[in-house]
């Protein structure tokens, strides 16, 4: 290639954006020598907010998934007034500022709050504990999977789906035989995106569910306790949230390559030229 | 073997979808240009679109009545509808391709074996080619057990070799198959070919419904006779020598025509009815018109040869003979009998 002033230019901007980037997650192992990692990640802290954010994301992902399907498939398929306003306030929780979540699912669900009372009533408190976590990640999770999965359900074929019911197949098996297979790809991408957010949740988080060790302390908001305490654990379990991160989005973007070669195949095959 | 009727009113975007056919154990094909309205037919009679008025009976279950709000899903149709593309599932081979519906799941090498398909059951459907995809779809709209069949431009998707021989063997097995077949296709060759009834559709009415013969020999409007191929001379008509009518062509020059009419017309005249030749011959023919030659198309032994406004189609050995070349000034001759007259909107 050669060296005119604008490639140059674009080589530099670019070499310093990713130096800029790599720089911290480079710093982290840099800073840890092997025995302060096994000893970081062997602490009860780190071992305690493993499983809390294990069992809490397991959990959200379970209920992304459950609701989050059908309503995606509602909003690709269907076509209403106000779908488009539908769609945005589904998004709405991507571009909220954490905080604001925090502080609303406070509002809503904390003991003095819109449901609060009911609850109590119930005897059930919600805020400050496991299901308040759950409850977090569910909220700022679950755009990044509705989002890929409405364009995942949108870019099936609606001949196939056609084809589907005149072969005999009422909505709910064309949508088990053949929307969610051809939407499949789509769909994990999604999930693996909102369960890598889920993973990196605090703001919403600490505001709603506090962070009680062993209780409601994530591996993300025991970096931030940790560091005032024991700065090498948090170091230890940076490193592990880095190592988690890059592979979900490595796994993401596995699956939407693959689901891409997979539809143009499709596209080649079943795409019509309407009459 | 019940019969299926239709009778379909509906509004597209810039014309309103008039219809109503009555359809045995027989194929019919509904003809026209795209945007006519056809695949909506279709579509109508599967239940994929609901149409503002009218029904869709099969014997006597009623799929679609608007008046007494009977609309039947897709899946509670016995229908089976092929797609203009096929919209095979490309996530299934070949064998859950023609399974999906299947009624009797035993049934479905049996139906691979006729639609000689068996030695492709496991195959990913995007590795197919265009002939062999049309007989999946076909053998998996047919392993619904169907009472009717929707056939949606089978022919489109296939390049024109293979087309010929798709559509031959198509034929067979819709004359086989004796079962209510409708199918729409803008090509008025694949529809003679294929139905024994052919409607010719344009912006939602049908112009003319009958055998296709029938079509080319007695057409019974202008856009009927240019789509099934005739050559149209426009001129206005009035009463000639010898009990003829005498049509003043608009290009100029005079025809005559032993049909009735007068005012704006068109005369029709098919390309099979013109013969060529150097002088203006002496025998039955009263019609003649000389002009250069314009183009000369070779289909097999048939040679179409474009005379003026007029297409001949004469034998290749004729052309030899005659050795005919483009830009040769020749006299293109039909008789009066061979016209037909129809009046112009």
């Amino acid at each position: 290639m050669r060296l005119t002033p604008f490639s140059t230019v674009l080589a530099v901007a670019t070499t310093a954006s990713l130096a800029f980037l790599l720089l911290p997650i480079v710093a982290i192992f840099a800073e840890l020598s092997p025995g302060d990692l096994r000893d970081g990640l062997t602490s009860e802290v780190t071992r305690d907010a493993l499983r809390v954010t294990i069992e809490t994301n397991l959990v959200a992902m379970a209920l992304i998934i459950l609701f989050g399907t059908p309503t995606a498939y509602l909003l690709a398929t269907r076509r209403f007034r106000g779908k488009a306003l539908l769609v945005t306030l589904v998004e709405l929780p991507l571009v909220l500022p954490p905080a604001v979540a925090g502080i609303g699912l406070l509002a809503a669900f904390g003991r003095l709050g819109l449901l609060g009372g009911t609850l109590d009533g119930l005897g059930i408190d919600i805020a400050f504990t496991k299901v308040a976590v759950v409850l977090a990640i569910t909220f700022v999770a679950s755009p990044f999977y509705v989002r890929t999965a409405i364009a995942a359900f949108e870019a099936v074929d609606p001949d196939l789906v056609a084809a589907s019911r005149t072969l005999g197949a009422g909505p709910g098996r064309t949508f088990a035989r053949v929307a969610l297979p051809l939407a499949g790809g789509g769909l994990g991408a999604g999930a693996a995106l909102a369960f890598a957010r889920g993973l990196g949740e605090f703001g919403a988080t600490i505001m709603f569910a506090g962070s009680l060790q062993g209780v409601t302390q994530t591996l993300s908001l025991a970096v931030y306790q940790e560091f005032d305490v024991e700065f090498d654990n948090a170091l230890a379990i940076g490193a592990l949230l880095v190592v988690a991160s890059a592979l979900i989005l490595l796994t993401a973007k596995l699956v939407l390559a693959w689901r891409r070669s997979n539809s143009t195949l499709i596209t080649a095959s079943a795409r019509s030229v309407s009459s | 073997m019940e019969t299926l009727q239709l009778d379909l009113d509906h509004g597209l975007r810039t014309f309103r979808l008039e219809l109503a056919l009555t359809i045995g154990a027989e194929t019919v094909a509904l003809v026209g240009p795209s945007g006519a309205g056809k695949s909506s037919v279709l579509r109508a009679v599967a239940g994929l679109l609901r149409p503002e008025r009218g029904f869709v009976t099969l014997g006597s279950q009623t799929w679609l009545d608007r008046r007494r709000g009977i609309d039947l899903p897709p899946e509670r149709r016995r229908v089976g509808l092929v797609f203009q593309e096929y919209a095979l599932f490309p996530h299934l081979d070949v064998r859950r391709n023609v399974a999906f519906g299947a009624r009797d799941r035993r049934a479905v090498s049996g139906m691979l074996e006729r639609l000689r398909i068996a030695h492709l059951a496991g195959a990913r459907v995007t590795e197919l080619s265009g002939g062999e995809r049309q007989r999946v779809a076909l053998a998996r709209a047919l392993a619904r057990e169907p009472d009717v069949l929707l056939l949606d431009e089978p022919l489109s998707a296939l390049d024109a070799y293979t087309r010929r021989a798709v559509r031959a063997e198509l034929h067979e097995f819709l004359r086989e198959l004796r079962m209510p077949t409708l199918l729409v296709t803008h090509d008025f060759e694949d529809a003679a070919t294929l139905a024994d009834r052919v409607g010719v559709l344009v912006d939602g009415r049908v112009l003319q419904l009958g055998p296709p013969q029938e079509l080319v020999g007695s057409p019974r409007d202008p856009f009927v006779a240019s789509f099934t191929g005739a050559n149209l001379l426009q001129g206005v008509a009035s009463p000639g020598r010898d009990g003829l009518t005498e049509i003043a062509l608009d290009g100029g020059g005079t025809v005559w025509t032993t049909e009735k009419g007068s005012g704006r017309v068109a005369v029709a005249v098919y390309p099979w009815e013109v013969s060529l030749s150097h002088a203006v011959p002496n025998d039955s023919a009263v019609n003649h018109v000389r002009a250069p030659v314009s183009s000369i198309v070779s289909l097999g032994n048939r040679v179409r040869v474009r005379v003026g406004p007029l297409t001949a189609e004469v034998t290749a050995s004729s052309v030899t003979r005659l050795a005919l070349g483009e830009g040769d000034v020749v006299i293109a001759s039909f008789k009066a009998t061979g016209t037909r007259l129809l009046p112009m909107a």
